[in-house]
């Protein structure tokens, strides 16, 4: 089961419903930090991290004794990451997609390929929760394939849960394919609502089942709740606008551990989104929240 | 000998476009002949990166020499000395015109490395 | 001219509230909203839309499905898992590629052996240019899933680096796009002075770090200010003590005011809303408005 943190925009509380929702679980629980640019699930869990494994991409290497300079691998190339010129192939390592066009189309067998490095995946436990997260680069431009390396560590039992990047482009998406249900989590303000039509519409676009957290909601600032009723979007778990949940935010504490009451309505949440997943998937998954007939 | 200009507009009397990837287009000028015509830099401008290494491509397969521009990053750096291009930077600021005669005069400095950062690393 | 771009290392930091501030500080800007993901400084500047421009970037293959024979070479070539098979009537009648997962890169157009894979330009996403209560702004969509906010961010800045030109603006003012990968390089390159807006978090000093070290990268002078200090005021120390240690300056403190949620709901900037964070802004401002930046150099975007 695989339930994916997500939001249109960053600061919402991504992060903080993805750690206290792990912390809330049940064992077998795994928490992928997908948020590659700043992962920051680590700060609240603080989990033993091992030294990490480095993730590669695949980029051209060019044999220049099999050359023959025929210039098909710089017409295949979309990314400019390969030119022929008069002399042997350039490559250029940081504009390649690794899409294997070029050692494809060469004739003579001249190009081969190597890992070139983009980022690092660590992984450990804090408590229960076994934890992995990716770290880009700082200057690397590409992070899809780092997410799709820390992907590779989803659980084949109990909940898996993904913290993605915020916004609606290509690292969003490769971080909620495949996954089974997606929080979307967001503020009670106009900017809030703005970026979450945009994170519904894309998981909408990608068929996936979810529903919202509103973060920081107060009682007048009725905006998003209007939507989500007009919109049919379960609004799963409203956390009130309490400078308790700031201060501990800022200290990197967990909100469960700081606002003890809060702990109730996160076990609510879990029952919530595994029932729902339920609907769709038989095999019943321990919660441990006190919601009668779930736990 | 046949030498690239990286410009703004299509004429001797167009300001020199300092940048040399996302250049507006480029003037091709035979110093023999003293004609020139201009090339289209749209391919580079529509790519998605790389936009130097493709603007290098272009002028070696017009048999270009040497190049006039205002900058010149990494990327498009290794590229035009891989072709065998002379790399002149630092004549933004000039028409086509002006820089063709500091050029004729000897007076532009060609440039041993990039003089800005590449936009990725 | 100066350009000065507005980042954070992550988002919901203020960025987007404190560059409306900022715009209406300056008087004489051309505004920029780079941050093309979450586009949310019209919301606050309301802008009347003079131009919308579709923005392209890219390929993608698109599969003629009558002239597909279902062969399985465009599945095998690809590796973005972005080639699917159509079923009729329980059999494989032909593939279809999954516009969202393609990278086009046009491996399989190039080796489709019946040339069945069209490879157009891919719409992106948009930019408007329109007219706010502070001056032209220019502002852009990505498309749901697309790629490549860093040329649309590279689109954005040019249009207002044009506009500025035409009307010898003193400033353009870029709401930038948090994090550190392309769209951030995009928005920094060649631009003049730099603010990174800071929350006093644990994880607010771990992302400042990591954006800092982008800035000194790119040798782009730079200010630090701490948005909603007093939520922790040790932490503001620390982070403060951090950015002059990396040498960097520093351009003040904002307080946690709820005036800067009601101004947003009321869609102003805070300091015409008023308030005590207001105030902070404008000690922001004028920390910044004399600082001496980078010329504006266009040299050296997208070299």
């Amino acid at each position: 089961m695989i339930i994916a943190i997500a939001s249109g925009k960053g600061g919402t509380g991504k992060t903080t419903i993805a750690t206290n929702l792990a912390m809330c679980l049940q064992k077998p629980v795994r928490l992928l930090d997908c948020d590659v640019e700043e992962p920051n699930c680590h700060i609240f869990l603080n989990p033993d991290l091992d030294g990490g494994e480095r993730a590669t991409l695949p980029v051209p290497v060019i044999d220049e004794g099999l050359c023959n300079n025929c210039g098909e691998c710089g017409r295949i190339c979309q990314f400019n990451a390969i030119v022929s010129l008069k002399t042997k192939p350039l490559v250029f390592p940081a504009l390649c997609h690794g899409c294997g066009g070029c050692m494809r189309v060469c004739p003579t067998g001249a190009i081969s390929e190597e890992g070139r490095e983009i980022g690092t995946v660590e992984t450990g436990t804090s408590g229960h929760i076994e934890f992995v997260q990716g770290r880009l680069d700082v200057g690397q431009a590409q992070s899809p394939p780092l997410i799709r390396a820390v992907k590779r560590h989803i659980a084949e039992e109990g909940v898996t849960i993904i913290d993605c990047p915020p916004g609606t482009s290509c690292p969003v998406i490769a971080a909620l394919k495949g996954c089974d249900y997606a929080v979307l989590v967001t503020e009670s303000t106009p900017f809030g609502l703005h970026d979450l039509k945009l994170a519904v519409a894309t998981v909408r676009l990608l068929h996936l089942d979810f529903g919202v957290v509103i973060n920081r909601a107060t009682p007048h600032d009725v905006m998003v709740r209007e939507y989500c009723k007009k919109e049919r979007i379960p609004v799963l778990l409203e956390i009130p606008d309490d400078r308790r949940v700031a201060e501990a935010y800022s200290r990197g504490k967990l909100i469960v551990e700081a606002v003890p009451e809060l702990r109730e309505s996160f076990e609510r949440l879990c029952c919530a989104i595994i029932s729902r997943i339920q609907h769709r998937d038989a095999a019943p998954i321990p919660c441990a929240g006190t919601t009668p007939g779930v736990s | 000998m046949k030498i690239v200009i990286s410009s703004q507009g299509n004429t001797l009397d167009s300001m020199v476009d300092p940048r040399f990837g996302r250049a507006a287009q480029f003037i091709l000028y035979d110093t023999e002949t003293e004609k020139f015509e201009v090339l289209s830099n749209q391919q580079s401008l529509n790519a998605t990166q790389g936009a130097g290494i493709k603007a290098a491509e272009t002028l070696s397969g017009r048999g270009a020499e040497a190049l006039i521009t205002g900058h010149c990053g990494p990327n498009a750096f290794q590229t035009l000395s891989a072709a065998g291009i002379a790399i002149y930077i630092g004549a933004d600021g000039l028409t086509v015109a002006q820089a063709i005669d500091k050029f004729k005069a000897g007076e532009l400095r060609t440039a041993q490395a990039p003089d800005v950062k590449g936009h990725w690393q | 001219m100066k350009e000065l771009v507005v980042i954070s290392g992550k988002g919901g930091t203020g960025k987007t509230s404190l560059t409306a501030s900022l715009a209406a500080l300056a008087g004489d800007a051309v505004i920029a909203d780079c941050d093309v993901d979450a586009a949310d400084l019209h919301l606050l500047l309301s802008p009347k839309v003079l131009k919308v421009e579709e923005f392209r970037s890219g390929r993608e293959a698109v599969i003629r499905p009558g002239d597909c024979i279902a062969c399985d070479v465009c599945r095998d070539v690809c590796r973005y898992d972005a080639v699917r098979p159509v079923f009729e009537n329980g059999r494989k009648a032909h593939y279809a590629v999954d516009a969202i997962a393609c990278e086009g890169c046009g491996v399989c157009v190039r080796f489709c052996p019946e040339h069945a894979i069209d490879f157009p330009e891919r719409v992106c996403g948009e930019y408007r240019i329109g007219e706010t209560r502070f001056g032209p702004m220019v502002y852009a969509q990505l498309g749901i899933g697309a790629e490549n906010s860093g040329k649309l961010v590279s689109t954005v800045r040019k249009e207002a680096r044009a506009i500025a030109d035409d009307g010898n603006a003193r400033w353009i003012l870029v709401d930038g796009p948090p994090g550190i990968a392309c769209p951030v390089i995009a928005s920094i390159t060649g631009s003049s002075l730099a603010l990174v807006v800071v929350e006093p978090t644990l994880s607010g000093i771990h992302d400042m770090e990591r954006v800092l070290e982008l800035t000194r990268h790119f040798a782009l002078p730079t200010f630090v200010c701490i948005n909603k200090w007093e939520l922790n005021p040790q932490m503001t120390q620390e982070i403060e003590a951090a950015a002059l240690a990396a040498g960097v300056s520093l351009a003040g403190r904002i307080g946690y005011d709820r005036a800067v949620t009601d101004a947003q709901i009321r869609g102003l900037t805070v300091v015409e809303h008023g308030g005590r964070a207001a105030e902070d802004i404008r000690a922001v401002w004028a920390a910044l408005a004399d600082a001496p930046g980078a010329p504006a150099a266009p040299a050296t975007m997208e070299v």
